[in-house]
């Protein structure tokens, strides 16, 4: 009796109560965005809403269960769960059903089941596992490779299903492995590399150079932290660059702007050069060099992406939701910006959208969902959710740090992780900030195997965390 | 505990970071730009303009004379438009291919999203036909417009057509919008405003396909169509059509005019065209043919045409006379008839009738000479300085009859006639010192003189009343319709038009006008005939009817009809009979058919109206 009262006293009841809510405004949206006046009821089940409900209800029996197992079950077996998932995983390339160009779904009876989404939890499991061992140490050349074929297998069989952007939630354990020890650099290469990438196909090659020269210079600054040298750099470098806007206007040369600021930049950076050799600044010439490497590969990127072949082309403009006719490939995101955009400060009511509702918005229910919030609650609604879903990850964050075991924090800082690039990828994607991934919204997207797999992984957690204080670490 | 701890802040960060980024991000396009909302709104509504029905047109008698018809346009979407069977639309519609693609590349420009017209005015039996085979058109649509029935097979002259808006119409109105319908001719043209009523809005709701899903706030927002106002127009249709019956084959205009009060009862340009071949499919078609036949039936002979008034204009002179007091009834002239007559060196041929004759006499029997020895009499009176004075005053008189004006401001396509002004003789004649006997000619209706139809037969009005005219018009004035009827006077004094009008009334009992005479009902009327040096002489007719409190005033003016008596009389005393009597005394109706059988049209046109009249009878 005594055990018992103990353990649902160490269940953390804020997390239970903040997921309760987003399933239930996921809830109320999808029947908003589906809504239509022959199925009024928000319980028929032959709508998606009504369908959403019963997963709603089979997710909650799962997560009891899920609480009342032993948490040494999920830490001994973690290896196993991966094992039986990647096998799955496998099985759905042969025996899964195509939809949408993915061979992603298994068909029993008229459920469908997307194995891709119990891949995470799993991974997450066997990361945990690995990185919890004795003498793990993540600086090591065969940790990582380790951690790179656990994470690799499931997104390379996900990639061969064809759903690319499942795949890509895997790299969001760079996250965990920072917090476990990798290096900081490699982290801030990842993102650099991640931003060239993008701000080199997005944006014009003026502000990708201004950006990486804006870089370079906080660098300096927070390695010398000398703000003479700093201001007499800036100085120096925005002169260089009007004394030659000066010549172009004077002699009328047909240079861009972006040249003549890469001009700039290279003449300070090689004076730079001799100061860095007469005063021995060894960070510098780093920062020096990784800023030009970064100039490199953004004008490698454009150089190669001008030599794609146009289906090709598309294919990564596509990705990133790029393109200039607004009814062609960048329909989805200009009119998933039109719907929210419309929205205004307290949206047009519920039930009242008239983007969502006609299906101008692509994928409205899953995928776009966030475009229903945005319409029809306005910028309250959107605000609310995106800091609940904050609320909720930060919580995670602060009850993984809270585990005395290894296993149970880096589990939670999985579970962080992915839901963290699920909500970024996710309302970005609708708000033309990032690429368009077709991955869900935790909790509002319709779609059971998803809310399947989220339920699962966050109640594996809170279990774990429930148990925290019979571990000793 | 772990060396790592720390690196929670940062991660944390990381995530705030992104979030407030992103809540910034969505704080500027939700609450600040406020483009998307337009975005929105162009997204999902679509404005459908609600066509009202044009206002219908009466007869005098409330007949109903044009009415409306549904009709359809074919509608393409072009950027929806898949590869279909042209064929097959080119058979259901009876159009030409190139026609079509014409159209379809028309549409394509204009644009490839919106909605444009590619057929219009399809008829309710194509419709039937193509809305079963609808399905197989993607991107096609139709849309219901209504457009003109016409109950009658004549009087397009009246009515005019209706016909889409051009460019420069929608630049100076902006009520107007592209495929939009407009009034290009008479009462359709000069009533525009009354008929055309007020488009109406209804805001749908359309989903990403274009599909309608329903009306914005139930209709709140809905402008319902206001229907066009009716016009009751003053015309006798059943006097219309006996008019068309007599002027088959035959050039002329006829109009007549009720003169106490100006109502137009019956205007005939011929030959006519049925207005039904303006309407749908064929229409441009037909308007070529039309415009290519010999005899211009698009010319509103009534309105447009004006020719010499020749002898009617007699009345007018002798009015003048005898106001000016140059003649009095009793005043006498000789004439030598075919002899030719001698006046003040002048010589003046005429046809043989008594000599001397009086005013009365000289109405009656049309004499030449006696008018060109009042013409010297007016323009060399005394009481003026010289005969350029005398002119002057002359002119300002026969001006306040209507000639050289638009006296009837329901027709837009009215032409004013002239009557010379005395600069035109200054120039013509090289000197300011003309003679009278230079402009002699103008004593007869002949010469620089010219007047329409309508003005002659408001000539006829004015002697019909002693003295004054009411604005001729056709459309009865009506709440919404503005009352322009004016009554004009004549400075004329009442005695001297009774003169003038037993004149008249000798002619049509004993003399040129003999054939007009009706028993029991007294006629009074003056030929014209009008030289014309392409041909046969034209027809003229001025007359009214019965002398005192007359019903009716009627010019007739036939082309190459010869002398007056010979066709213009007969045919007018015809319709006089018919619209006092309401039907024509057996003993005439050997004359009624010689006048419904002669023809004076050359044969190429006898042709073209034949095809057309063979092409009604099928219809009806």
């Amino acid at each position: 009796m005594n055990r018992q009262s103990e353990f649902l006293k160490n269940i953390d009841w804020l997390s239970i109560f903040m997921y309760t809510v987003l399933i239930f405004m996921g809830w109320i949206n999808i029947y908003a965005a589906v809504y239509n006046d022959n199925h009024s009821s928000i319980f028929d089940i032959t709508q998606s809403y009504g369908k959403q409900l019963l997963w709603i209800g089979t997710a909650s029996v799962l997560a009891f269960f899920i609480m009342l197992t032993d948490s040494k079950f999920f830490t001994a077996f973690s290896v196993i769960i991966y094992g039986l998932t990647i096998g799955i995983l496998v099985a759905v390339l042969f025996l899964g059903v195509e939809s949408k160009g993915a061979r992603s779904w298994f068909e029993l009876g008229s459920i469908r089941i997307q194995p891709a989404e119990f891949g995470k939890f799993a991974t997450c499991l066997a990361v945990a596992n690995i990185m919890s061992r004795h003498g793990f140490k993540i600086m090591r050349l065969s940790s990582l490779c380790l951690l790179g074929l656990i994470l690799a297998i499931p997104a390379g069989l996900i990639i061969l299903q064809n759903d690319t952007g499942s795949a890509l939630v895997y790299s969001s354990f760079i996250l965990v492995m920072y917090r476990e020890g990798l290096h900081g650099s490699l982290l801030l290469l990842c993102f650099i590399t991640v931003a060239i990438f993008i701000f080199t196909l997005l944006y014009p090659p003026i502000a990708v150079l201004s950006l990486i020269i804006g870089g370079t210079l906080i660098a300096f600054l927070y390695y010398r932290q000398n703000k003479q040298e700093f201001y007499r750099l800036v100085v120096f470098l925005t002169g260089c660059f009007l004394f030659l806007l000066f010549l172009r206007w004077l002699f009328e040369w047909q240079t861009p702007t972006d040249h003549l600021l890469l001009y700039a930049y290279l003449v300070t950076g090689i004076l730079g050069i001799y100061f860095i050799y007469k005063r021995r600044m060894k960070h510098i010439i780093w920062v020096l060099l990784a800023s030009w490497m970064c100039i490199v590969a953004s004008v490698g990127v454009h150089y190669a992406f001008d030599k794609l072949q146009p289906h090709q082309k598309d294919r990564i403009n596509n990705l990133l939701g790029i393109e200039a006719d607004p009814t062609g490939a960048g329909y989805n995101v200009n009119q998933s910006k039109i719907a929210i955009g419309s929205g205004g400060l307290a949206g047009k009511g519920f039930l009242q959208g008239t983007q969502t509702k006609f299906n101008f918005v692509p994928e409205q229910s899953t995928d776009f969902i966030f475009c229903t919030v945005g319409e029809e609650w306005g910028f309250l609604g959107t605000a609310i959710v995106i800091g609940l879903l904050l609320a909720f990850i930060l919580r995670i964050i602060y009850l993984a740090e809270r585990q005395r075991s290894d296993f149970s924090r880096i589990y939670g800082y999985g579970v962080a992780s992915i839901l963290f690039f699920h909500v970024a990828i996710n309302i970005g994607m609708t708000i033309g900030l990032a690429p368009v991934i077709g991955i869900p919204l935790p909790f509002f997207s319709y779609g059971g195997s998803s809310l399947w797999a989220f339920t699962i992984l966050i109640f594996i957690f809170l279990r774990l965390d429930a148990n925290r204080l019979q571990v000793f670490s | 505990m772990n060396k790592y701890t720390h690196r929670k802040t940062v991660i944390s960060a990381i995530i705030i970071c992104i979030c407030c980024i992103y809540i910034i991000r969505l704080f500027y396009m939700q609450v600040l730009d406020d483009s998307f909302q337009m975005k929105a709104i162009l997204n999902s509504q679509r404005i459908a303009t609600q066509y009202p029905a044009r206002g219908l047109i009466y007869d005098r008698h409330h007949k109903l004379l044009v009415e409306n018809q549904p009709a359809y346009d074919l509608m393409i979407i072009p950027r929806q438009v898949k590869n279909f069977d042209t064929l097959e639309l080119i058979s259901i519609l009876g159009i030409e291919k190139e026609m079509l693609v014409k159209n379809l590349a028309k549409c394509r420009r204009y644009s490839p999203f919106k909605a444009s017209i590619l057929i219009s005015q399809i008829t309710a039996s194509q419709y039937a036909v193509l809305q079963e085979k609808l399905y197989k058109y993607t991107g096609f649509f139709m849309q219901t417009r209504t457009l003109r029935k016409y109950n009658v097979s004549h009087s397009a002259d009246v009515f005019g057509y209706i016909g889409e808006v051009s460019q420069t119409q929608i630049i100076r109105d902006s009520t107007y919008a592209a495929g939009d319908y407009i009034g290009i001719n008479g009462l359709e043209k000069s009533y525009e405003s009354v008929l055309r009523g007020v488009k109406g809005e209804k805001i749908l709701l359309v989903d990403n396909h274009n599909r309608i899903k329903g009306s914005y706030k139930d209709g709140a927002y809905d402008k319902p169509a206001i229907v066009g106002q009716n016009l009751t127009t003053t015309l006798d249709i059943d006097l219309q059509e006996y008019a068309y019956q007599l002027m088959k084959n035959k050039r002329g205009g006829i109009i007549a005019i009720e003169p106490a009060t100006g109502e137009i009862l019956l205007k005939v340009s011929s030959p006519g065209y049925d207005p039904q071949l303006l309407i749908g499919l064929e229409r441009g078609k037909n308007f070529k043919k039309l415009e290519e036949d010999p005899n211009i039936p698009l010319f509103d002979r009534t309105v447009m045409a004006s020719y010499p008034p020749g002898s009617t204009f007699k009345t007018l002179q002798a009015l003048y006379g005898l106001q000016e007091k140059v003649i009095t009834p009793e005043t006498c002239f000789e004439c030598y008839g075919k002899a030719k007559t001698a006046i003040g060196g002048i010589r003046m041929g005429c046809h043989n009738h008594i000599s001397p004759l009086d005013l009365r006499q000289s109405l009656q029997h049309s004499c030449n000479p006696y008018y060109v020895n009042v013409w010297r009499r007016v323009l060399e009176n005394n009481k003026y300085e010289n005969v350029r004075d005398s002119y002057k005053s002359w002119r300002e008189y026969i001006c306040s009859f209507g000639l050289g004006s638009k006296i009837c401001p329901d027709f837009t396509n009215e032409t004013t006639g002239s009557v010379p002004s005395v600069a035109l003789y200054d120039r013509k004649y090289n000197t300011t010192d003309w003679r009278w006997s230079y402009i002699m000619s103008l004593s007869i209706g002949q010469g620089e003189l010219l007047v329409t139809p309508l003005q002659i037969a408001n000539m006829a009005c004015i002697l019909a009343n002693r003295g004054y005219y009411m604005t001729p018009h056709i459309v009865r004035p009506s709440e919404g319709i503005e009352n322009r009827i004016e009554r004009h006077e004549i400075q004329v004094d009442r005695p001297y038009f009774d003169i003038v009008v037993d004149g008249m009334s000798m002619a049509a009992t004993a003399g040129t006008a003999r054939g007009a005479s009706i028993d029991s009902i007294a006629i009074c009327g003056k030929t014209g005939t009008a030289q014309n040096p392409h041909g046969d002489d034209h027809s003229i007719f001025m007359v009214f009817a019965p002398k005192e409190n007359p019903k009716i005033a009627m010019a007739v003016y036939i082309e190459n009809g010869g002398f007056g008596a010979q066709y213009a009389v007969p045919i007018a005393g015809l319709l006089i009979e018919k619209y006092l009597k309401g039907c024509i005394s057996p003993h005439k109706k050997a004359l009624e058919q010689r006048m419904m059988e002669s023809s004076l049209i050359t044969p190429a046109a006898q042709h073209t109206a034949k095809e057309r009249q063979e092409k009604i009878q099928e219809e009806e």
